[in-house]
């Protein structure tokens, strides 16, 4: 009942079941305002798609969740084009040889280790960051009786210091063009490797080393992972043909859904609820990554068709 | 004079045995795969022509195999390096069936001989280095076993014992599933007859798997228009993308 062959991943899945997947990745991206890519790769693999097809799918599905973000901050006016131009010029770049390491780790037989060694790292990282600033403000609401502490427009670090300075009017910032394009980079890759838009790591990037205001930054970030897990998608789909779009109007369709019922409910939420969730989410995922990276599989041999050089 | 009565003894049944011949069916003999393809059930049936009586002793048997198209594989194997499981060893294996089920009217053990068991390439050990040498790296044997192990596992190999059914000695029939995740190509169909062990004859038929309709275009076009594919891919993501939020803008008017 509702079965559906994929015709790229040669698999048959359930239509349900993956318009529900879609679904719940769509409403955790409405409230987080995250892509959800880091969420739904894993589950694709679960229900037994390819690596390869479950990564370049997996961007396809963020573009549209991302489009669908950008769209309702454009009418808040929070989205800082000219910073998005920039973090994307870094963000190409980074896509680009996030495949190429893709497509090689591929042929070493790796990439499976590589991806799941990624996740724990820039998971765990950002999850353990993100928690561990949450509660700090958790707890400096409670005892400052839910005031919120007095903030600068932006806070001056390192950064600041550095050439190429450029002017961002949306986000009233003059910083160097050099972060923006660094973490623009760093993210690109990850979307080539992961299939992540990785907005889970540049939102916490552009509050805390561009110092960028909260409000500008999820319809930036929306802004530039369009971009960048387009472009994603694209290389993937001429470089090893991994785009199965069956399986991802089935993602989008459920995904963009939920999304706007998780926008609903995250209005409901306060700020540091909303970040302290996310970051127990992400730190879950990391954690169990981690935990079959660990302990021994059941299996230890697996079959791969032989990709020729 | 001693050589004429051997000669004599034995060509009859020589003839007899030679005289037993398949006819055969196929329910269908192609399947195609649709977007809601959710495997297919192939009915393989046949009778036995004589020109003499069936010769007594050794009852007859029937074997079916069901072969998919093989691809070239690699075969890895993790060890624990550093506290982590990785991909540390591997073959190449050239070509392994996609698909394999081995149907019978007896455990095979009993009612196939080694000898032509070698020579037909019927069970699948045979099956899968029939097709490729297995590049001999230290205990290929294991890695062969694992792969028979894995796809054993999601019903890709199948050994189906007594799933041959057999009326006189004449008529036989059985029915392969063949699983949703079918991969596309020609499938071969083979029947053996034997008694004692030997194979007296077989015969070979192609049940031709292909992708239709939706799924066929979208495959054909990832492959040979893969910058078109994408854009397209990026399109229908656009498109759903600013419906979703359009959309959702109505109903909250």
């Amino acid at each position: 009942m509702f079965q559906l062959y994929l015709p790229i991943a040669e698999v048959s899945v359930n239509a349900i079941l993956l318009l529900g997947i879609g679904g719940i990745v769509g409403f955790l991206s409405g409230m987080f305002g995250v892509g959800g890519g880091f969420l739904i790769t894993p589950f694709l693999l679960f229900i037994g798609v390819p690596p390869g097809i479950a990564v370049a799918t997996g961007a396809n599905q963020v573009v549209a969740s991302s489009i669908s973000g950008v769209l309702a901050q454009l009418k808040r006016k929070a989205v800082d084009f000219r910073m998005g131009l920039v973090l994307m010029v870094g963000g190409l770049l980074g896509s680009w040889s996030g495949v190429q390491v893709f497509s090689y780790m591929s042929s070493l037989g790796q990439v499976d280790l590589f991806v799941q060694l990624s996740y724990v790292l820039f998971l765990g990282l950002i999850g353990a960051m993100m928690f561990a600033e949450s509660a700090r403000a958790l707890l400096r609401a409670r005892r400052h009786g839910g005031a919120a502490p007095v903030r600068r427009a932006h806070i001056h670090t390192w950064v600041h210091g550095l050439p190429f300075k450029m002017k961002f009017r949306a986000s009233g910032l003059y910083i160097s063009v050099l972060p923006p394009l660094g973490v623009g980079a760093l993210v690109g890759f990850l979307a080539g490797i992961m299939g992540v838009g990785g907005g889970f790591i540049l939102v916490p990037a552009m509050i805390y080393i561009l110092g960028m205001p909260t409000k500008v930054v999820i319809g930036t970030s929306l802004f530039q992972i369009i971009f960048v897990t387009g472009f994603t998608t694209v290389v993937h789909a001429v470089n090893s043909h991994t785009v199965d779009m069956m399986l991802a109007l089935l993602l989008i369709a459920g995904g963009v859904v939920g999304a706007q019922i998780g926008t609903l409910v995250g209005v409901k939420l306060r700020a540091e609820q909303l970040r302290i969730l996310l970051a127990v989410m992400v730190l879950a995922v990391a954690i169990k990554i981690a935990f079959d990276l660990l302990l021994q599989p059941t299996e230890l041999y697996s079959v791969a068709p032989l990709v020729l050089p | 004079m001693i050589r004429a009565v051997l000669l004599a003894l034995l060509l009859p049944t020589a003839v007899l045995a030679e005289g037993e011949e398949i006819v055969s069916g196929l329910s269908q003999n192609r399947v195609e795969i649709t977007a809601n393809f959710d495997g297919s059930e192939i009915l393989i049936y046949g009778a036995v022509k004589r020109e003499a009586p069936a010769p007594t002793g050794a009852p007859l048997q029937v074997i079916i195999t069901v072969e998919g198209p093989s691809t070239p594989l690699v075969i890895r194997r993790k060890e624990r390096r550093a506290g982590i499981w990785v991909n540390t060893s591997s073959i190449t294996v050239d070509a392994a069936p996609s698909f394999y089920a081995v149907s019978t009217t007896g455990p095979i053990d009993k009612i196939l001989s080694g000898t032509d068991d070698l020579r037909f390439k019927i069970t699948l050990p045979h099956a899968i280095r029939a097709v490729g040498s297995a590049s001999e790296a230290t205990g290929s044997k294991e890695f062969i076993d694992a792969l028979e192990r894995i796809r054993s596992a999601d019903q890709s190999y199948r050994l189906l014992e007594n799933r041959v059914q057999l009326v006189d000695e004449t008529l036989f029939r059985t029915d392969v599933a063949l699983p949703a995740n079918l991969t596309e190509g020609n499938y071969m169909v083979r029947m053996f007859i034997m008694r004692g062990g030997r194979v007296i004859d077989s015969m070979e038929r192609v049940i031709g798997v292909r992708k239709t309709g939706l799924e066929r275009t979208l495959y054909i076009m990832a492959h040979q228009q893969p910058l078109l594919y994408g854009v397209i891919s990026l399109a229908l993501a656009a498109v759903a993308g600013w419906a979703a939020s359009a959309g959702f803008r109505l109903l909250r008017r």
